[in-house]
């Protein structure tokens, strides 16, 4: 793979991270990360959703007539996230339940409609479908780190198994109920990009 | 003290630029001037300096709170001696009290200060003298039984995310102290609130003697039972013992009459605005009256001048409200901010069952929105002086 089409996959996970550098796809990042789990079949099915809408756009993108392209985006889009909600209730469906109508949310998802407009309506499919995914896993690496600490404060466990021992409970250890809400959610985006631009200076706006 | 005064100066060079411990030159300038005022002589723009710098204001809250840090460690023993029906004299009362709450108030200042001291180093500036009345507030404001792992947890949550984010002392949206109490409401609900926590040794008792629930507790649960007016107010405790604070709920909380000292050492001093304190007493009142006038529930028709007297109002409107720096900066914002937190504090109590206290949510809810409150009024005096302008000018022409 040339270093170009490498840096597609990488640049999302870090310096052009779809959460915490471009601020997009918040909301779903907020209420999907209570449980690991969730957060996990999310992040996939937002991964694959971007890779092959930013496959399919950009494999079309000459023939796309401009003043309508917005709608011809929204069809690719909302055409891969049913068949990904239908595959989801064919096969994890507590998960599908759980994950209820955020699924369903892909389509008006920031990410999806940020890289179509920014970069597969000018790219060839390949560099595309690198892109896509790359933002996917950026997206969805934000996620389960966001998720892992939420389920391990705020339920004491990871993937549903008991992480913290019975005996701290004993103890007066108490589970953070906090975790739970939303805001916590944001608040431990935040420290996220606090983390991140603390080690990676060229982040920090002037 | 010529002789502390004397080492210090002594060893000031160590710990100046290009010393064997510049790097700690801000945990110096703290003890520095924590000890004597600085001796800081501005080089240009106003020569003039009050000497009452922020240290100086901060102490001076830090007295206005003693009455009431010392009545929260007596009715903390009394109301334990009280709910077990034992009798005992002043001093042994008052030794179980502050064995209780003394540790909260260490525990607070300690991890409040490794932070602000780490924050410092790290950034370079000096320490802020904030946390001196931030850490007395938290205790202040907390259950007597809250386990002290959780006062660390909340003290370094209102430190850090509260304020260090924001740009440490003065640059904070949210009152610390507050955001402390609002992270264990949400996050430890169970050690927060019920009739269990209020009490030092409550979770003892056995299930069906009297509870320490607190009056607000009680009124709130009586809108669920739907209990009737005149049982709702045999409930309720004597004025006198409310107002002089022989009452359950937080430590600072209990003594109206503690706390209308200290208001008046912030007043007399003038560290604290009497503007805020007077305009949410009245909006306290003016939100009880209004829900006399409805009278829905039991609750609804209790006088409104027993709402002061209960729960944390006095407290917040005294000591949290008048935050200098998340409270309204205009005079006119003063009187806006201050009536809108006793009306909400009082309609959260009384429509709300499950947050039986209303005041903490509503001074956060207001810090909020002191700075919308701040710009109006200040385009409201732009607008009218342009209006006098130009009559001004149209006189001018004719």
């Amino acid at each position: 793979m040339a270093s170009k089409n490498l840096k597609l996959l990488i640049n999302p996970l870090n310096n052009e991270n779809p959460i915490t550098v471009q601020v997009l796809g918040i909301c779903s990042a907020l209420a999907v990360t209570v449980q690991v789990k969730p957060a996990l079949i999310m992040a996939l099915s937002v991964t694959v959703v971007t890779g092959f809408s930013n496959l399919i756009i950009a494999s079309l993108r000459n023939t796309i007539p401009p003043r309508i392209r917005i709608i011809v985006q929204l069809v690719v889009i909302a055409a891969l996230v049913i068949i990904v909600d239908q595959l989801l209730k064919a096969y994890v469906y507590d998960v599908s339940k759980k994950l209820s109508v955020f699924v369903g949310l892909i389509i008006t998802n920031c990410i999806l409609m940020g890289r179509l407009e920014a970069f597969a309506m000018a790219n060839k499919p390949w560099e595309s479908f690198l892109d896509g995914i790359g933002n996917g896993f950026g997206y969805g690496m934000i996620l389960v780190v966001v998720s892992v600490l939420r389920e391990l404060f705020g339920s004491g466990s990871l993937l549903g198994f008991q992480l913290i021992p019975q005996s701290f409970y004993e103890a007066g250890y108490k589970d953070n109920g906090m975790m739970i809400l939303p805001p916590m959610a944001l608040i431990t985006v935040g420290i996220i990009i606090w983390i991140q631009r603390t080690k990676n200076r060229k982040l920090i706006e002037k | 003290m010529k002789f502390l005064s004397r080492y210090i100066d002594s060893i000031k060079p160590h710990f100046s630029k290009g010393g064997k411990f510049e790097k700690l030159s801000a945990t110096f300038e703290a003890f520095e001037t924590f000890l004597f005022v600085p001796g800081k002589v501005t080089t240009r723009g106003a020569h003039i300096r009050d000497s009452l710098d922020m240290k100086r204001l901060m102490s001076i809250v830090v007295i206005a709170l003693l009455p009431a840090l010392l009545f929260g460690m007596y009715n903390a023993g009394y109301q334990h001696f009280k709910l077990i029906g034992e009798t005992r004299t002043f001093w042994p009362i008052f030794g179980f009290g502050f064995l209780k709450v003394l540790p909260i108030l260490v525990i607070s200042y300690v991890t409040g200060l490794a932070i602000e001291f780490a924050f410092a180093q790290i950034r370079g500036h000096e320490v802020n003298e904030g946390f001196l009345v931030t850490g007395m507030l938290i205790p202040l404001v907390m259950p007597v039984n809250v386990p002290l792992w959780m006062v660390v947890v909340a003290t370094a949550f209102a430190v850090i995310i509260g304020k260090e984010v924001f740009g440490g002392t003065g640059m904070n949206i949210l009152n610390p102290a507050l955001t402390a109490r609002a992270f264990l409401f949400f996050a430890y609900p169970g050690d927060m609130t019920g009739d269990r926590v209020w009490v030092a040794g409550g979770g003892a008792i056995p299930p069906d003697a009297s509870t320490g629930a607190t009056v607000l507790g009680n009124m709130a649960q009586s809108v669920i039972d739907k209990v009737g007016f005149s049982e709702l107010v045999s409930k309720l405790p004597g004025d006198l013992d409310a107002f002089l604070g022989f009452i359950p709920g937080s430590i600072g909380e209990t003594s109206k009459l503690a706390i209308l000292i200290g208001a008046f050492i912030l007043v007399y001093t003038g560290v604290g605005s009497w503007k805020i304190i007077v305009s949410t007493v009245v909006g306290g009142l003016a939100m009880g009256w209004l829900l006399n006038a409805f009278s829905a529930n039991a609750y609804m028709e209790i006088p409104a001048y027993k709402h002061l007297l209960y729960g944390g109002f006095a407290f917040g409107a005294v000591f949290m409200a008048t935050d200098p720096v998340t409270a309204s900066q205009t005079e006119t914002g003063k009187w806006i901010y201050g009536f809108l937190i006793g009306m909400l504090a009082i309609l959260i109590r009384v429509l709300n069952p499950a947050y039986p206290e209303g005041m903490m949510l509503a001074i956060l809810l207001m810090n909020v929105f002191a700075p919308l409150i701040d710009h109006y009024v200040l385009q409201a005096n732009i607008s009218k002086r342009e209006r006098r302008l130009k009559k001004a000018l149209k006189l001018n022409n004719q």
